[in-house]
């Protein structure tokens, strides 16, 4: 008897528990009081951006060095260069020194403990910075890892750093949802995935040692379509991530799901990760608006049927496609209070809404205490696209990418569709 | 106007390029059903695609060029890193081969006349020679 009161209670504590979980994630897009800015971006009251630099086409993850100096990592080679270091000398707000370096396209980019790391979509390489954060030998980069799968979907291989020595990379599927045939309709599911034992997750390396590959990794967590967003939380010491969800609910199941339905799921995910989790993907997706973890249709779902059991849940869930390509944990002084501790994210904007328009193409804010969120999230930039409603990403102006913070405090945005870095100041004291 | 509009029409009718115009009007109609079912989540409905992800469809020489290699392309799909135009696409296309010799026919010869193309139709006929052609 004292068992089943027990467990009525846990009962009901869970549903309370879940409902409150609920209600920030089943939030659909919230856009506080922006107001636009001369450089075309809308920002909170206080809030200042400028164009750091523009120009550098695919300008994909960027980090910056202690002298305010960035890096940035382009996705196609410009002037045969594949990373650019730039410099503001005169501190008008914009770089005048623009140096280009390494001959590989991708997308990572980073800086710990006096290198400069950036990856290929196969490998990780890593420079030595001198005292003034410049790379000393930009023709001679160590090789740390090599090897990393790239079959041409999902192939970036973004990633971050613990304080222990460890470098994380996402290795993202090269699949939707692990279909013999990727994207086909009719085409079965693999079961088990056979994905998983090579990419669809975050592979831990260690951050000094030359040629690693698969077998000196550690598969630190598993089922991650796409980890585009990857950071290390100092305050909690822990790794977080923001999943790209599987795409063509309707194109592959028109009998489950309606194009609307198609384009709001399942959700984007931000995850906190210990090692050895499970995400689910491709067996489960995340519903935002049942708040369940939902067997994938080609598993067996029907849009209804629970599954993941063993799955982690995600700690927020975006509506769906709007792609959260970057994710920065803010510990600067500059913003106002709120935003210490609390997790920016750059929506790289949809394509997988079609027919219906497009959304994202903004960066997110939501507030963190103790490594949880702690309130809603909130679009934070807005209007990288270029304004109105638009149908076509081929229509927007900008597409955010990478995020890093600036040492002032200062956030920087990168834009991999029109090539510009965006520095956001805060204004009003 | 519109009765020379008619009378152009009436012409045309009698000597049979009418019928041409008119199949070719149906085609590109039904074709452009065939795209929103089929295509339009990928391609987008501008023919614009996806940078880096799904090539755009507008004014590219691949649509507008060699009958034979956009019917191959349709019918086995594409899971190659291949440049297009100069720049490279990386999401997989499914292999089209379930839709009907008309149904592709249809949609191809709908891009080849939208989305800034110009080009010649494609016919069923065309479409079944190629599919039983192996790669």
């Amino acid at each position: 008897m004292k068992t089943k009161f027990l467990f009525a209670v846990l009962f009901l504590f869970l549903i309370a528990a879940n409902n409150s979980f609920a209600k920030s994630a089943s939030d659909s897009i919230q856009h506080k009081k922006l107001k636009p800015d001369d450089v075309g971006l809308k920002l909170p009251e206080g809030f200042h951006a400028v164009k750091f630099a523009e120009g550098l086409g695919e300008a994909r993850h960027i980090t910056v060095t202690k002298h305010g100096d960035v890096y940035v990592k382009l996705s196609s080679l410009k002037n045969g260069k594949g990373i650019y270091y730039l410099h503001d000398s005169n501190g008008d707000g914009k770089a005048d020194v623009k140096t280009g370096f390494g001959n590989y396209t991708g997308t990572g980019i980073g800086i710990k403990d006096g290198y400069l790391y950036a990856s290929s979509d196969t490998k990780v390489y890593r420079y030595k910075l001198d005292a003034n954060g410049k790379v000393i030998n930009p023709d001679k980069p160590e090789l740390i890892i090599t090897g990393l799968l790239n079959r041409h979907e999902h192939e970036s291989k973004p990633f971050t750093f613990d304080n222990n020595g460890n470098i994380y990379v996402t290795i993202g599927a090269y699949s939707n949802s692990c279909q013999v045939k990727d994207r086909t309709k009719g085409s079965p599911a693999m079961k088990p995935c056979p994905v998983l034992d090579s990419a669809g997750g975050i592979w831990e390396f260690k951050t000094d040692k030359e040629n690693q590959t698969y077998g000196d990794g550690v598969r630190y967590a598993t089922g991650l379509r796409n980890e585009m967003g990857i950071a290390w939380n100092n305050d909690v010491n822990a790794l977080y991530v923001t999943q790209h969800g599987r795409d063509q609910l309707h194109d592959l199941f028109p009998d489950l799901y309606t194009d609307e339905q198609s384009a709001e799921l399942p959700a984007e995910c931000l995850y906190r990760l210990n090692k050895g989790d499970d995400a689910g993907w491709p067996y489960i997706y995340y519903d935002q608006i049942q708040h369940k973890k939902i067997l994938a249709p080609e598993y067996g779902g029907d849009g209804k049927k629970e599954g993941g059991e063993n799955a982690i849940d995600p700690l927020v869930a975006f509506p769906g496609h709007l792609a959260p390509n970057g994710l920065l944990f803010y510990e600067g002084n500059m913003f106002p209070e709120k935003f210490k501790h609390g997790a920016f994210i750059a929506f790289h904007g949809s394509w997988n809404r079609a027919p219906e328009p497009q959304k994202g193409y903004f960066v997110a804010f939501v507030p963190f205490k103790d490594g949880k969120p702690s309130g809603d999230w909130e679009v934070f930039a807005d209007d990288f696209a270029g304004g109105a409603q638009f149908m076509s990403p081929n229509e927007a102006k900008h597409r955010p990418c990478g995020l890093a913070q600036g040492p002032d405090g200062s956030l920087y945005v990168s834009d991999d569709q029109g090539g510009t870095i965006y520095k956001i100041t805060y204004t009003r004291k | 106007m519109k009765k020379i509009t008619s009378c152009l029409w009436l012409i045309l009718l009698y000597n049979g390029n009418a019928y041409t115009q008119t199949s070719l009007a149906a085609s590109i109609a039904n074709g452009k059903k065939v795209y929103q079912k089929n295509c339009l989540t990928c391609h987008q409905a501008n023919g614009g695609g996806v940078p880096k992800m799904n090539p755009p469809l507008i004014h590219a020489s691949f649509v507008m060029g060699n009958k034979k290699k956009l019917i191959q392309w349709v019918l086995l799909g594409s899971t190659e890193k291949v440049p297009i135009d100069g720049k490279y696409y990386s999401n997989n296309m499914p292999a089209q081969a379930t839709l009907k010799d008309k149904e592709i026919a249809d949609v191809l010869t709908y891009i080849r006349n939208n989305f800034k193309n110009k080009a010649s139709a494609i016919t069923p006929e065309e479409v079944k020679s190629t599919r039983v052609v192996k790669k």
